[in-house]
């Protein structure tokens, strides 16, 4: 029965080729322009550690004093001295201390002209921390922290740009004025969004020197540049004593009990500052968040892409209410048929199946075409000068859930013409003929 | 025209009818939204920078100690100022669309956390800069020779400024802002004269109204005022003059860092800078003009079926002595009447969609003049669409009266 009613509807689509082309073309535009959008915001909003985003934490205090009365939020950075005290308590399975600043780096064996790079300064624990890849080499060790060692870990980018790929573990780098060991070389890392990194783009790339917090603390000192500041410091490049937020924290935290301890322990910190006379907000603005929470809260999803979201969902409602409209119109001038079909004994449902299936046949036809349009759009956000472009591909759930939006869409839009079809009444429409 | 049998006619219809109608709605609430944010991104573009653009270019070098940043100043103003087609290079911290660097809250008060004003962008600029930069005074005074103070701090920590007149209508409205003293935290400023436009380094990251929160600061050079220079020469000669200046960075200061990225014509800037606006409205547009492309081949196609539907009726009206007129109108006036519904529809739904898209961006409330700009695009539409099917219709001999009734 199926294959014959998908006979009878490639002989009705074939009938007007033109009208059965405009409504193919409706809902293919309408799958096409929403599930762009909505792939681009899925891959926009996905996970940048799966597995780990869970226990890793990202611990906010208020150290701003006196407060602005419009300061409802902490800064999503510290001043060197909470920070400095929160990483000395080693209250965490695994903590690094973070920030970046820029930073002159030469090669001084390659001859090649000095570059200007951002440099990230961090503990040790941050490459187990963040599961960051090693092509050659590894991290360096907490007595290297300890003892301000001169070396650093360089990205895969920097490597193949200076030495050629090659490895260069061992090798020196000029950093500043300072020459620095080469200990490990990363393989392309590029966690999207940049998560670690609070008040970076959210798709910019990762830095490509990283360094002992405490080194780089005197190998790039008066070049750190502060998030914000409530005084101005008597010298605005060293921060260190200075009333700015420019150093973050990470902490790693295993279990539930352990996340909530650590809250716990931030707040107590940030209570007893108060008493001190430091703060001037306690525990009312501490966030300890995980990866996931701190993003949402950051705000992933840039707004223009959530706007082209909403747009292309009325559009695909626009589409969808042509299509339901042109399907229903199509099959109600067939009345007279399905009156002499009811008259000679067809079943309500085997008309509606009948409809549904030429429904099914013009959904699936759009759906396909669709998603073709869908990898089109996508190819044509990869080609605009927007920092996520490199994101904009079509993973198996978001070309599943084209696939399936594609059907269910044109199903539901031939239920109300078929329904309506199915409920013609016989004789009237005998009458008519 | 009789209305009543064309309700009547479409009350046969309801479901078409009211799918149509929904349709039209939902376009006319999209169109003048998506017309709407159009309106307000081309507006953020023509952002006024108040310099002149066409003439100006900046080069940005780093990578030197602040010891040697006099030495760096000198040689890089002696080697640009050498360049063939060089009509002027002068010191200033930041230009209109290039990186940010020095924005700061100010206050009326010493105490800077009481009686804000707001965060601005503190230009700081050498003497020379303000001609350069092609600056309009509108108020006051320009800066003397003993104006420029040394900048010790990221601006100078007592001096006489400039503001815009935008910053000046914010913080004093309704006063002459001559004279008047602002602080940030321990520095103090005092205002000598007004420009009339000079935008921020980043206007749109601020809101339109603070897009041009702007302090000119006459300083010296050196301290935060090194590295970063404004080069003028004609338009015709800008690119090439712009493009040797780069390319003698090497030869000048060989030490230095060349910024490549940041340092480009204060046009090239602004493309750059409103990159992603452009490719908004390049997008809104598309998405308009497929909307509307897709309602009128909905209302073609509906209409085209209505027609032949009703062929046979058509006949009788003709042979009853209808004019091939009254069949044309009769169409015409039924897609007027649906059009209608659907703009009515439409414009609740358009305010609707207006109030979520002010709750979730920053954007204000539609202008209610949108609202009859749309409504006549779509009957526009509507009429168009229906022409053809319409003059089908008004075709069909009476003839066909006669074949089977």
């Amino acid at each position: 029965m199926f294959a014959y009613y998908l006979d009878l509807a490639l002989r009705s689509l074939k009938r007007n080729k033109v009208l059965t082309a405009l409504m193919v073309l409706a809902i293919a535009v309408g799958i096409g322009a929403s599930m762009t959008t909505l792939t681009v915001v899925h891959l926009l909003s996905g996970d940048p550690i799966p597995g780990k985003s869970g226990v890793l934490f990202f611990p906010q205090v208020d150290p701003e004093n006196p407060a602005r009365a419009d300061h409802t939020e902490p800064y999503p950075a510290m001043d060197y001295r909470s920070a400095t005290d929160l990483w000395n308590a080693h209250r965490a399975d695994r903590q690094a201390l973070v920030t970046s600043s820029p930073v002159k780096v030469r090669a001084p064996e390659t001859g090649r002209p000095p570059l200007i790079l951002s440099m990230l300064s961090t503990t040790t624990d941050f490459f187990p921390m963040f599961e960051v890849p090693f092509q050659y080499g590894a991290g360096w060790s907490a007595q290297d922290d300890a003892n301000h060692a001169r070396v650093a870990v360089i990205s895969a980018d920097l490597n193949a740009k200076l030495f050629g790929g090659a490895n260069s573990v061992g090798r020196s780098l000029r950093v500043r004025d300072t020459d620095v060991r080469i200990v490990g070389v990363l393989k392309p890392w590029r966690p999207t969004p940049l998560f670690y990194d609070p008040w970076s783009q959210n798709f910019s790339k990762t830095e490509d020197v990283f360094v002992p917090f405490t080194s780089s603390m005197e190998i790039n000192e008066g070049n750190f540049q502060a998030y914000t500041c409530w005084h101005v410091p008597d010298d605005t490049h060293h921060l260190q004593n200075s009333d700015c937020v420019w150093v973050w924290l990470w902490a790693e935290l295993d279990s539930p009990a352990k996340a909530s301890s650590y809250a716990r322990f931030v707040a107590d910190y940030a209570e007893q500052q108060k008493a001190m006379g430091r703060f001037a907000i306690g525990k009312e603005h501490v966030r300890v968040r995980d990866v996931m929470t701190m993003l949402t809260a950051r705000g992933m999803v840039p707004d223009d892409v959530r706007l082209q979201a909403w747009l292309a969902s009325a559009f695909l409602a626009i589409c969808l209410f042509n299509a339901v409209g042109l399907l229903l119109a199509k099959f109600l001038r067939r009345s007279g048929e399905i009156g002499v079909r009811r008259a000679l004994g067809a079943s309500r449902r085997a008309i509606f199946s009948q409809c549904l299936v030429e429904a099914g046949v013009i959904g699936l036809l759009g759906g396909f075409f669709g998603w073709l349009l869908t990898l089109t759009g996508l190819w044509l956000v990869r080609q605009q000068p927007v920092d996520y472009a490199h994101l904009a591909h079509v993973d198996t759930a978001m070309f599943l859930t084209t696939f399936v939006t594609a059907v269910a869409t044109s199903l539901l839009a031939g239920l109300i013409p078929a329904l309506r079809a199915s409920r013609v009444v016989p004789a009237w429409q005998l009458k008519a003929l | 025209m009789q209305i009543r049998p064309i309700l009547a006619a479409l009350r046969r219809h309801r479901l078409a009818t009211l799918l149509i109608a929904m349709e039209i709605a939902l376009a006319c609430a999209v169109l003048c939204n998506a017309c709407f944010l159009v309106v307000q991104r081309w507006k953020l573009i023509q952002t006024q920078s108040g310099v002149d653009e066409n003439s100006l270019a900046v080069l940005t070098v780093n990578g030197f100690e602040p010891t040697q940043a006099a030495d760096v100043n000198a040689r890089m103003l002696v080697g640009l100022r050498a360049i063939p087609g060089m009509q002027a290079v002068t010191l200033i911290n930041q230009v209109p669309f290039g990186p940010q660097a020095g924005a700061a809250g100010i206050s009326r008060d010493a105490d800077s956390f009481k009686n804000t004003i707001g965060v601005v962008d503190f230009v700081l600029a050498e003497p020379g800069t303000f001609q350069v930069l092609g600056l309009k005074l509108v108020e006051g005074r320009m800066p003397q020779a003993d104006d420029y103070r040394p900048a010790t701090n990221f601006a100078p920590m007592d001096a006489q400024v400039l503001v815009s007149r935008a910053l000046a209508e914010h913080a004093w409205p309704g006063e002459s802002p001559i004279g008047k003293e602002f602080w940030c935290d321990k520095l103090h400023f005092r205002v000598m004269g007004v420009v009339d436009h000079f935008a921020r380094a980043h206007p749109r990251e601020w809101g339109a109204q603070a897009a041009e929160w702007t302090v000119f600061t006459p300083t010296l050079p050196g301290g935060s005022l090194a590295g970063t220079y404004l080069l003028r020469a004609s338009p015709a000669d800008l690119p090439r003059v712009l493009r040797t200046a780069r390319d003698a960075v090497a030869k000048i200061a060989p030490d230095v860092v060349l910024d490549q990225e940041n340092s480009q014509t204060i046009t090239d800037l602004r493309t750059d800078y409103f990159k992603s606006d452009r490719i908004m409205i390049d997008l809104l547009i598309g998405v308009i003009v497929t909307m509307l492309g897709v309602t009128a081949l909905g209302i073609v196609g509906l209409a085209s079926f209505w027609v032949q539907q009703r062929r046979r009726q058509i006949g009788v009206r003709r042979a009853l002595g209808a004019t091939r007129g009254d069949i044309l109108r009769y169409f015409q006036t039924e897609n007027f009447l649906i059009v209608t519904g659907g703009i009515l529809l439409g414009m609740v739904l358009a305010f609707a969609l207006n109030l979520a898209l002010m709750t979730h961006y920053e954007l204000p409330r539609l202008p209610l003049y949108y609202l009859p700009i749309g409504a006549l695009v779509l009957w526009g539409l509507g009429q168009l669409a229906v022409l053809g099917p319409a003059l089908r219709a008004a075709a069909v001999p009476p003839v066909v009266a006669t074949r089977s009734v």
